[in-house]
């Protein structure tokens, strides 16, 4: 049979200051971005009109261009929408907006700018939104509260589920993903649309898919093995279900980039922060959520005091060797014994 | 044995489930004629699952009060108004299933599947509502006048298409009718087109068509040499909905005076209640004074003639009869139907008194075209990334793998059918939710296998391996798919149409995969190993 990382013993703890190092840079370049350019909100959000169209032979983005500002239409955005033959106008509302009409009016605005340039006929619309500000602002609020609402209940959750350290350390996790999450649509500039909403909210389920497996691990280790301290339990864990991670995550990742390379235009935001969900999700349960584990252990140290003595006891060199054949029936005296 | 046979009994009963639910049918679906522009009923075989605007191309529309000519005070019933008015208006648009619905307190939601015409659609929905209460036809001129319009039909060389069986419904309404139908058919020795299509019904004025052929008199009665036949002041009027009558569903058709005794401009209020006496449902409705006086006037002269209520050139329920003369305050009788019907009705009313402008919140528009490229694309990422986690699989588990990949197969069965079952609509990102799911599922597979490796590894015996492989993996299986579930319901509370659909592609996803990953798989290698009671070493 192939086995893939059986029996590794990987001493994933060790190299936490490097990955939080590593996570940090990201979020500070994501900060940056974020801070100069400001969120790509979809019009759902913002209120305002999209139309997209396709026209039969291409057109010089200018030519269109200049019969949008010939009817007036002086802020709206142009872009090719996955072809050069099809195209997105979109014009945000401004905050001085207060008419329901004038994203109907601006839908019409934008044909009329296209029997100029294009020629009637010549294009097809395929799609056209006109939200009203008010309908934007309640989708603000309805995301806001989705998000907020979804680490409510995942604290909850966790909390019936796991004791409160364990807890603790999963949220801190679920919300390094959700900062590492908005960092990468920041630097990839995507349109945040409800359905990416949607998207960070899968990551948010996936990643905490993953802590909860490696925690239930770790759970299960800590009752098996009495002699061993934290910081070896949690690369024991991470280790023994390594096989697992691995295949798992290359099964998602093989339907996320079908869907980022072959489910069309549409989808492709979606598709971006799944995919990158997935390995700020794999790395978070690891490199986040072990390593904080350890470090409230330390702090406010549970029932049986290993947590405390989990740094200063650490074996340098020699963390134990994972999966070590023992009998249901005995598993405590064949347990590994590390150097002390 | 005994106890893998009842397993493969339920999955069997799951599998005939999820095809009978999947299975394509016949569905009727109205749609606007491109050459004539009138409305026609085609029937289109196809798998019952419903698609979401963005699939299928439609139009989105979320409608409220109009409040920039100053504040309405009652914005919940006049959106009520708004949703009756606009429901009467639905036959209009070629789509099969139109949703209208009250969203929150004052939000009204249209979506058209299919419309392709915002313009028209912002048009019909947003037109101002017309009310108008006119006197039926008492004097049968109308059915006087049907030869004339056969003839006329006759002379333009319009064969009778019909073939009901005059005498089936014959049957229904007594032999008056069927005298009627065979004297206006015995006069050319062929049977009228249109006469052979109209059943008199109960009250002066009414004929009954059956639902199916509507749409056909509705386009015979609009040609120009049937109206010139027509009697002068006399206009035909459909029905709003349509009722049966034994086991067929059949469309009213009224002819009515063309004048209106009165308009909903003259109406001030109507409410249904229950009349304490009597505990019949009735509306009582109240007049301006110069609509009483008129109305006063008009009812005099009318004394037990029937008066259809008119509500954008549909009629509203049956024609009440008038019994005396009615000033300011009158009611209608309902007998002993249901509250709920008096409410409507009052609701009718209303909505025909105080028409509440409405304006356009959010559209959305999407062409048929994007929809089908996007369900292509959809699919076939669903294709590839499927053949990948199969690949995955049976690559790195091999014969345990295969099972799983089966199981897999049959998670995208039950996925289908729970989706077509609960008459949930799949939208795209409902369609990319599933083609992700398909990745996860196979996620407590996963868990399972390398702990039954582990178990192996530990030297248990294959069967024991397997039981506590299934038995372990367990807890975090459950665990995980519960938090998914939780952050998904939460999703579909808060989003709209294709978020939702996300949510519950989600959702099912995951009780289909905890079934077949769970239950199935462990029935395979329940079979497996009952099959190869010598095998020592498992293919995993």
């Amino acid at each position: 049979m192939i086995r893939l990382f059986a029996n590794a013993s990987y001493d994933f703890i060790k190299w936490r200051r490097w990955a939080f190092s590593l996570t940090g840079a990201i979020m500070l370049v994501g900060l940056v971005f974020l801070v100069t350019r400001g969120v790509n909100y979809s019009i759902e959000f913002t209120g305002g009109t999209l139309v997209q169209f396709d026209v039969a032979h291409k057109v010089p983005t200018a030519n269109i261009r200049a019969a949008l500002d010939n009817v007036g239409l002086l802020g709206a955005d142009i872009q090719t929408f996955g072809s050069d033959t099809s195209y997105q106008v979109r014009a945000r509302l401004g905050a001085e907006a207060t008419g329901e009409a004038g994203t109907q009016a601006v839908a019409d605005a934008v044909a009329r700018a296209l029997d100029q340039s294009v020629g009637t006929g010549q294009y097809q619309i395929q799609r056209r939104e006109a939200v009203g500000p008010k309908v934007g602002r309640e989708l603000q609020g309805k995301a806001l509260i989705a998000i907020l609402f979804s680490f409510v209940v995942t604290l909850i959750y966790l909390a019936v589920r796991f004791e409160w350290r364990f807890g603790l350390a999963a949220v801190v996790a679920t919300a390094h993903d959700i900062v590492a999450t908005i960092a990468f649509i920041s630097v990839m500039h995507l349109e945040v649309s409800l359905v990416v909403v949607g998207a960070v909210l899968t990551v948010v389920g996936y990643s905490l898919n993953d802590t909860i497996i490696i925690f239930d691990r770790v759970r299960e280790n800590l009752r098996k093995y009495r002699r061993q301290n934290l910081y070896e339990i949690l690369n024991l864990s991470i280790n023994e279900t390594l096989p697992r991670s691995v295949l798992t995550h290359g099964t998602t990742i093989a339907t996320t980039l079908s869907l980022l390379i072959l489910a069309g235009e549409v989808i492709r935001p979606f598709a971006w922060v799944m995919s990158f969900g997935i390995f700020t999700g794999t790395f978070s349960s690891i490199y986040i959520a072990a390593p904080v584990l350890l470090w409230i252990e330390k702090r406010w140290p549970g029932e049986d005091a290993r947590g405390a003595r989990t740094f200063g006891s650490r074996a340098p060199a020699a963390p134990p060797v994972a999966g070590p054949p023992v009998t249901p029936s005995a598993p405590q005296p064949r347990a590994p014994q590390p150097a002390r | 044995m005994g106890k893998i046979r009842q397993r493969l009994y339920v999955i069997a009963a799951l599998i005939v489930v999820s095809i009978i639910a999947l299975v394509p049918r016949n569905t009727k679906q109205r749609v606007r004629d491109a050459t004539s522009g009138a409305m026609k009923d085609t029937t289109v075989r196809r798998v019952p699952i419903n698609l979401g605007l963005d699939l299928q191309g439609g139009i989105h529309l979320a409608l409220e009060v109009d409040q920039s000519k100053g504040p309405v005070p009652d914005c919940a019933d006049a959106i009520q108004r708004a949703e009756r008015v606009v429901r009467t208006r639905m036959d209009e648009f070629g789509t099969k299933e139109p949703v209208v619905q009250i969203q929150g307190r004052c939000r009204l939601i249209v979506e058209l599947a299919g419309e392709k015409d915002p313009a028209r659609a912002r048009g019909v929905i947003q037109r101002t509502a017309f009310l108008e209460f006119r006197i039926t036809d008492m004097k049968s001129l109308f059915k006087d006048a049907l030869p004339l319009m056969d003839a006329a039909l006759r002379k333009a060389g319009i064969k009778s298409r019909s073939t009901a069986a005059p005498s089936a419904v014959a049957q229904l309404f007594g032999g008056d009718t069927t005298k009627t139908a065979r004297d206006s058919a015995a006069d050319a020795n062929t049977p009228g087109v249109l006469s052979s299509l109209l059943f008199q019904g109960q009250l002066p004025g009414e004929f009954l068509v059956p639902e199916e052929q509507w749409p056909l008199v509705d386009s015979l009665t609009s040609r120009p040499d049937v109206r010139a036949a027509i009697p002068r002041g006399l206009e035909l009027r459909w029905g709003a909905q349509s009722e049966s009558r034994g086991a067929r569903a059949y469309r009213a058709l009224y002819a009515v005076e063309a004048r209106p005794i009165i308009t909903g401009e003259e109406l001030v209020k109507a409410v249904a209640r229950r009349d304490p006496v009597t505990n019949q449902s009735i509306v009582a409705f109240q007049l301006s004074h110069r609509g009483a006086r008129k109305f006063a006037d008009e009812t005099a002269r009318h004394i037990n003639d029937y008066m259809a209520i008119i509500l954008d050139s549909r009629v509203q329920g049956q024609p009440p009869i008038i019994k005396s003369q009615i000033g300011a305050n009158g009611q209608i009788e309902l007998g002993t139907k249901p509250l709920q019907e008096a409410s409507d009705l009052a609701l009718v009313l209303r909505a025909g008194a105080l028409p509440a402008p409405l304006t356009i919140v959010d559209e959305r528009s999407i062409s048929a075209t994007l929809g089908a490229d996007s369900i292509h694309d959809g699919v076939l990422a669903g294709v590839v990334g499927v053949l990948l986690v199969v690949v995955i699989m049976i690559g790195y588990y091999r014969m345990s793998g295969a099972l799983a990949v089966a199981a897999l197969t049959l998670y995208c069965l039950f996925t289908l059918a729970g989706l077509a079952l609960f008459g949930f609509t799949l939208t795209l990102p409902g369609l990319a939710g599933f083609v992700l799911s398909i990745g996860i599922a196979v996620d407590a597979n996963v868990l399972i296998f390398e702990r039954i490796r582990e178990e192996l590894v530990h030297g248990k015996s294959l069967r024991l391996a397997v039981d506590d492989g299934f038995l372990h993996a367990m807890n975090a299986i459950v665990d995980s798919n519960v938090s998914t579930i939780l952050t998904a319901l939460i999703l579909y509370a808060v989003g709209t149409g294709p978020v939702q659909g996300f949510a519950i592609t989600l959702i099912i996803g995951i009780i289909a995969s905890m079934i077949s990953a769970i239950f199935v798989v462990k029935t395979l290698f329940l079979v497996w190993l009952y099959r190869r009671p010598d095998m020592i070493t498992l293919s995993i």
